[in-house]
């Protein structure tokens, strides 16, 4: 399953190796288990809300504006952030750094691990980052860290992610902010 | 598209590394210049190779970033490379870089380019092999050639050290004769193929032989390729660009050989096809050059 690491270094077992494969459509999968759009997204709330240091990492698909829908996504993940009291720190690029990313301000998918060790993030949201870098970037931070990876992804999900949510879009994004909302009322923050 | 892909959306500028707003606002962007993009600017531009992880006082990095600041419109083109020394450089550009299998980078180069057009029939792309003499001369000569038999439209740089470097040095089909190097000890046996003589045999509509010694000259050189390479047919240029580790010289001594070569092996030898010469032409009085 989906544990939480540390795995002993080794991104082996992947999820997938364990028998935990992306959600079907409509679906979400929180640890080993398919769950509901709705209760997922809840939960990752929760988490988000609850964790140190929880902080967003968004990809190159929402960075940069070259669509409506980044430029759409890149105004709701902002207010994601504030919602939900998480920073924010980029994934630019997929570039390996020379000589050494600066671990403060960036995160690499070549080494995601660096970010998350040294800024202490106990959960973390992945958004916009291509599927085959959030796999390697995902896996890595699954056994080597104890943070709690969230997947939000415009196209199937990741099994190695804690919670992945499939098939988010701008519109999606209100629906979990809205939702956000409503926990953070729930645990009085 | 291609542009808006280094345009950062307001949100998130605060957040963005110093390199990366650089990339957007100072570097040499075809679409923002008047001017063709040149060496000339390098010194108060930002270069869109950030930094690289070759040795020390490696000619082939000072090379790649001629090439890269002489590109006629960098954010419409895809950089196809080999395996080699040249590809510890290319995860660090800001542009689409592919990595081919051994050998195979000028096939693969010309599926993107046919791709490209049909795709994008209204913009130009623009296709850039670049690849070391291992790719180019030994193991893939046989897709180099056959792209240049086939009139691709791709340009094909070749960054010639004379060796197979980064495995520890094995003499390659570029390598001149009698040289010995820790995987040839008993020195090179034949000649060193002479492959832009072969790619003018082949079809090539401008060929240079140079070293890497005169950044001017070389980005002239990538720019014409290029140009011609997309409207006439294949281009090649072999520039060399030593391994100073490999034929024992320090830091600071490549640009010296590169000199010294520029008049023995790497003399210059240039052909240009008679509807190049007259494409050239062409764009020099539409200030493309």
């Amino acid at each position: 399953m989906a544990n939480q690491g540390p795995a002993y270094y080794s991104p082996y077992p992947t999820a997938l190796y364990e028998g935990v494969s992306t959600p079907v459509e409509g679906k979400a999968i929180l640890l080993d288990k398919e769950v509901d759009e709705e209760t997922a997204m809840r939960e990752i709330a929760k988490q988000m809300l609850t964790k140190e240091n929880a902080t967003i990492f968004p990809g190159p698909q929402v960075l940069y504006s070259y669509s409506d829908e980044a430029r759409k996504k890149a105004a709701l993940i902002k207010e994601m952030a504030e919602v939900l009291n998480a920073k924010m720190i980029p994934m630019y690029d997929y570039r390996p750094k020379y000589p050494k990313i600066d671990a403060e301000i960036e995160i690499n998918p070549n080494h995601p691990n660096l970010t998350i060790w040294h800024n202490d993030i106990k959960a973390a949201i992945f958004i916009g980052v291509h599927c085959h870098y959030a796999n390697v970037a995902l896996k890595m931070v699954r056994c080597e860290t104890d943070c709690y990876t969230i997947a939000m992804c415009a196209l199937s999900g990741h099994e190695d992610a804690m919670a992945t949510i499939r098939d988010q879009h701008a519109s999606d994004l209100e629906q979990f902010i809205k939702i956000a909302r409503e926990v953070k009322a729930e645990l009085k923050l | 598209m291609a542009i808006d892909i280094y345009k950062i959306n307001p949100e998130f500028r605060d957040i963005m590394p110093k390199e990366i707003i650089d990339l957007e606002e100072n570097a040499t962007w075809a679409q923002n210049q008047k001017k063709p993009r040149g060496i000339k600017e390098m010194p108060d531009t930002k270069e869109i190779l950030e930094e690289h992880s070759l040795c020390a006082g490696c000619p082939e990095a000072a090379a790649l970033r001629y090439v890269l600041a002489a590109l006629p419109k960098p954010e419409e083109t895809i950089i196809v490379n080999s395996t080699g020394c040249t590809s510890l450089m290319f995860p660090h550009i800001a542009l689409h870089t592919v990595h081919s299998l051994f050998g195979n980078q000028n096939a693969v180069a010309t599926g993107i380019k046919r791709v490209l057009d049909w795709r994008f029939p209204d913009i130009e792309k623009d296709v850039v092999v670049l690849a070391g003499d291992g790719a180019t001369v030994d193991i893939g000569l046989d897709y180099t050639l056959q792209s240049f038999f086939r009139q691709e439209n791709i340009t094909t740089i070749c960054f010639d050290n004379e060796v197979y470097a980064n495995t520890g040095g094995q003499e390659s089909g570029a390598t001149p004769k009698g040289q010995v190097f820790k995987m040839a000890p008993t020195g090179k046996k034949f000649e060193k193929v002479k492959m832009w003589e072969l790619a003018t045999t082949a079809g090539c509509h401008y060929t240079m032989n140079m070293t890497a010694s005169a950044p001017k000259a070389v980005a002239k050189a990538v720019r014409e390729a290029i140009l011609v390479a997309r409207e006439i047919g294949p281009t090649f240029l072999n520039i060399y660009t030593p391994c100073i580790l490999e034929i024992g010289l320090s830091a600071n001594e490549g640009l010296g050989e590169m000199k010294d070569q520029d008049k023995d092996r790497f003399a210059s030898y240039k052909f240009v096809s008679p509807e190049a010469e007259e494409f050239l032409k062409k764009c020099k009085e539409e200030g493309k050059l």
